[in-house]
């Protein structure tokens, strides 16, 4: 009696949690029809904010695979003083509210800031603010994924001839595939969702820096079913990240090998 | 075949490794583990920058100026786990070392028709042997094994211990074997140095480590009983011994002080009964344990370890349990100082009682 008792009770809250997730995400679909969502899609500031937000986030991307690959490995294969420092600051950006971090930005980078530029409220600003915030993510992830290659597979590649270069590109960068694209994939995603520190660093002109959440923010208050429009296509977009990672993932892992590990050797 | 040269120092957590050796052939460096074994291999690979030299012939890899990396030094290296590349299948992973001679390579270790498998589908023999030839598709001037045999079960460990020795003979190229197995050393390696806390103990013939063992560490790794004892007497070209365990043995051997007496289990006989023969010293005690080692019957008596065969074991009915006698000449024991207790002649060694 007891145990039948609490297993309802179990199966109701984890009915509660689920439809708490998905009861949001369904609402934007089905408050307004479909084909009205879809006519909504060709007004001009949503074509304009989907240009916006992929472009910087394409460019954000770079920049992340670019220099946090490097500052990964560095950080995964060497043992300095100050590491977990470096961790540490990594990480900072994670956990900072992005009101924070469009100040920090401004404070950075600003007409009056420490480096003093122009880049503020430009296109390159929204760039600025989507690395900030979403590299961390990458980084996190892909040091992890380095840290995870057994050393002596390294030191294998460099015996038999290969330098450093060599090893990294065929030997690391293989093993560690799986890492450093579910880390991208989050930081994508992240990117793509960017509104804190952006709003504070780029402002929200449409064309030029009006990503796709801050256009619905714009749009919400005047016209709704816009604003539902664009939420729908970032669930999409979002959704098919995941699923598209998720299969990655899956059918990298079935295959026999590449869950092998070595023992380390001593 | 140019001789690889070292004489290195390198700091590890608890000692020092230094190390002097010149290698033509095969030497093997044997000893416990957590002796700086593996940091031999890999200092002479590069894969470690001690202080001092290593060289190939003339070709300097390293001294105080030269400090060649891995990449440039032609050295085949085996890991213990072998260290195949897991995303690479058989024939890339051979490929990875040169790509001239792979196919050669992959007949001569009968891997061929593994060419395509991946390295977590391959059994412990065949991943050995996909390690051997990917270390030599580099053409090295030097091979460095590491435990080449520890990662093998027992069964398939004699057929790749023969094997192994056969290619050894046929590349004659300089190797440096390491292991924690006397008995493995002594297969492989014409010259065998003994290694604790980072310092070789002795360098010489499989025989003469047997023979003339340096001190009481090498003597019990080479597989010897060694029995505790002080010297009481010397008499006549003999050496009384009052062992810890309160009995006497004698010894043509001449020493003083702290000795430990060495002596093998093949010059141990077993009997039942106190017989009188030319045998000096005679060591009464429990059979405590009887077992079969290839062809051979291993009993232990007392503290002793004795080697005998099938038949006599089924000739004296020798069980565990019962009581017998076991004599040895005093011209078959060497007798070796005790010196430094405290240091790692103290450790027992993996293999000297284990196997009894």
């Amino acid at each position: 009696m007891k145990r039948a008792l609490a297993a309802v009770l179990v199966a109701a809250a984890a009915a509660v949690a689920l439809a708490f997730l998905v009861l949001p995400i369904a609402a934007i679909f089905l408050r307004v029809p479909p084909g009205h969502l879809l006519r909504q899609l060709s007004s001009p500031i949503v074509t304009d904010a989907l240009i916006v937000s992929f472009k910087t986030t394409a460019i954000a991307q770079v920049l992340i695979l670019a220099f946090g690959t490097p500052l990964a490995w560095l950080i995964a294969s060497r043992s300095f003083r100050g590491r977990a420092l470096a961790i540490t600051l990594v990480e900072l950006p994670l956990v900072l509210p992005p009101a924070v971090a469009g100040l920090g930005l401004l404070a950075a980078f600003g007409r009056f800031g420490l480096l003093s530029t122009n880049i503020a409220f430009t296109q390159t600003a929204v760039v600025f603010a989507v690395t900030f915030v979403s590299s961390p993510l990458y980084i996190r992830q892909a040091i992890a994924a380095f840290e995870a290659v057994d050393p002596n597979l390294v030191a294998a590649s460099r015996t038999l001839g290969a330098g450093p270069g060599r090893t990294f590109f065929r030997v690391v960068l293989p093993l560690a595939w799986n890492g450093l694209a579910a880390g991208e994939a989050l930081a994508f995603a992240r990117g793509l969702g960017e509104f804190g520190a952006t709003i504070m660093f780029a402002g929200s002109l449409q064309g030029v820096t009006q990503t796709l959440p801050l256009a619905i923010y714009s749009a919400f208050a005047i016209d709704f079913d816009t604003a539902l429009a664009m939420g729908a296509l970032l669930v999409a977009i979002s959704a098919v990240l995941l699923l598209v990672l998720k299969l990655v993932l899956s059918w990298r892992s079935s295959r026999p090998t590449s869950s092998f590990l070595f023992a380390r050797s001593t | 075949m140019a001789k690889l040269s070292t004489d290195f120092e390198l700091p590890l957590r608890s000692f020092d490794l230094t190390l002097a050796l010149e290698v033509e052939r095969t030497v093997a460096l044997v000893g416990p583990s957590g002796a700086g074994k593996s940091s031999v291999l890999r200092s002479i690979a590069g894969l470690a920058r001690p202080r001092g030299r290593i060289a190939l012939g003339d070709e300097v890899w390293l001294d105080a100026t030269t400090f060649r990396p891995p990449e440039e030094r032609r050295v085949g290296l085996v890991f213990q786990e072998y260290a195949l590349f897991p995303h690479l299948n058989v024939q890339r992973n051979v490929a990875f070392g040169g790509k001239e001679r792979v196919g050669e390579l992959l007949e001569r270790f009968r891997i061929s028709h593994l060419a395509s498998a991946r390295p977590g589908e391959l059994s412990g023999g065949e991943r050995q042997r996909v390690a051997l030839a990917r270390a030599l598709a580099r053409d090295p001037g030097v091979l460095l094994l590491d435990e080449p045999l520890a990662a093998l079960d027992a069964h398939t460990k004699d057929t790749v211990r023969s094997e192994l020795q056969a290619l050894l003979a046929e590349l004659g190229l300089p190797t440096v074997v390491v292991t924690h197995d006397y008995e493995d050393a002594a297969a492989l390696a014409e010259t065998v140095g003994v290694l604790v806390d980072g310092r070789l103990r002795q360098l010489g013939s499989p025989t003469e480590l047997v023979s003339q063992p340096a001190d009481p560490f090498v003597a019990s790794f080479t597989g010897a009983n060694l029995l505790r004892g002080s010297v009481q007497l010397f008499d006549d070209g003999l050496t009384r011994v009052r062992l810890e365990s309160g009995e006497v043995v004698y010894s043509t051997d001449e020493a003083d002080g702290e000795v430990g007496v060495v002596v093998y289990p093949w010059d141990v006989s077993i009997g039942r009964i106190h017989a009188d023969d030319s045998a000096m010293n005679l060591i009464r005690g429990e059979v405590t344990s009887v077992s079969q080692v290839g062809n051979r019957v291993r009993v232990r008596v007392g503290p002793l370890t004795a080697e005998v065969t099938q038949a006599s074991v089924e000739r004296l009915g020798l069980a565990r349990g019962g009581t017998a006698f076991a004599s040895f000449k005093a011209t078959g024991t060497r007798l070796v100082p005790l010196g430094a207790r405290a240091s790692g002649s103290d450790r027992t060694p993996p293999g000297s009682d284990g196997r009894a």
